[in-house]
């Protein structure tokens, strides 16, 4: 449970939150989200997202297929994340009769909000493979440090 | 907004008859086909599948694709979102059309592999004349 400052606390409370919660809790179950459906869990927006930390860094990997690096398009605004680009695999065209189609194409947004603060002038971002790996190191405040325990 | 955002796309997992030894994750890349007048196009959706990884085959009409994912390590780390999985693709179509082996013409470029099969130029029409005695 987070722990919120008595002064923070709304002064009206929403006599409904405990029922939006509930229809949020019951929505969530319906959805199977419990359910792993060729890898994927959770989250429709492209690119899928992995996110993994470090004792330093966190780590954000995207899976951006058919992306070049140039056209991807990183920002941080205070602790969000926002990955935007166009994908341009589609090449329509009138002579081409197609068999299948199977890629999608036009613009991508996504946002997702960073769980620590991190040093925005040190994020790293590099693409592979279709795979974009975001580096970005910890705010000095929340790197874990040791403190040593004397004996008194 | 007119604009529609792009969707993750459900990825399938490739079907085998009998258990993989391995737990690594077999899937079926999202393709799209086109035909010319000159050849059949494959864009096949692999990420994560470097140049060298990635075998093709055209064997009896059944063509195969498939992408063997280059190894990234991120040991040490906590996950703490996962919306996708590793893994490697595998696919196989049946071409009708008469595929000119020698010309197929394959590049790899952000995980996205491009296979030209440029069909056989046909054969002219040979009008054999009956004679008569």
């Amino acid at each position: 449970m987070a722990i919120v400052r008595f002064a923070d606390q709304k002064l009206f409370r929403n006599p409904w939150a405990d029922f939006e919660r509930m229809r949020r809790e019951l929505d969530a179950l319906f959805h199977g989200t419990g359910v792993e459906s060729g890898g994927r869990v959770g989250g429709t927006v492209f690119p899928a997202l992995n996110i993994s930390e470090d004792s330093g860094h966190i780590y954000v990997r995207g899976e951006i297929p058919g992306v070049p690096a140039t056209e991807v398009e990183i920002s941080i605004e205070g602790d969000t994340l926002t990955i935007r680009g166009e994908r341009k695999t589609c090449t329509a065209n009138e002579k081409h009769s197609y068999h299948r189609r199977e890629l999608e194409c036009g613009r991508f947004s996504r946002a997702v909000t960073l769980p620590v603060k991190v040093q925005v002038d040190k994020v790293e971002a590099k693409a592979t493979n279709g795979i974009v790996t975001i580096t970005l190191p910890k705010a000095e405040a929340v790197v874990p440090r040791q403190i040593k325990v004397n004996v008194g | 907004m007119t604009e529609k955002e792009m969707q993750i796309q459900q990825r399938q997992e490739f079907r085998q008859t009998g258990e993989p030894t391995k737990t690594e994750k077999q899937y079926v890349p999202a393709v799209d086909i086109y035909e010319t007048a000159e050849a059949v196009n494959v864009l096949a959706e692999m990420p994560g599948v470097a140049k060298e990884g990635v075998e093709i085959e055209l064997e009896n009409e059944t063509l195969t694709i498939r992408g063997v994912m280059a190894s990234h390590a991120c040991e040490g780390e906590t996950l703490l979102l996962q919306e996708f999985e590793p893994g490697h693709y595998l696919r196989k179509f049946t071409v009708a059309e008469n595929i000119d082996q020698e010309k197929i013409q394959a590049t790899m470029a952000d995980g996205v592999l491009t296979l030209v099969l440029p069909k056989v130029a046909p054969a002219k029409p040979r009008r054999i004349e009956v004679r008569g005695i």
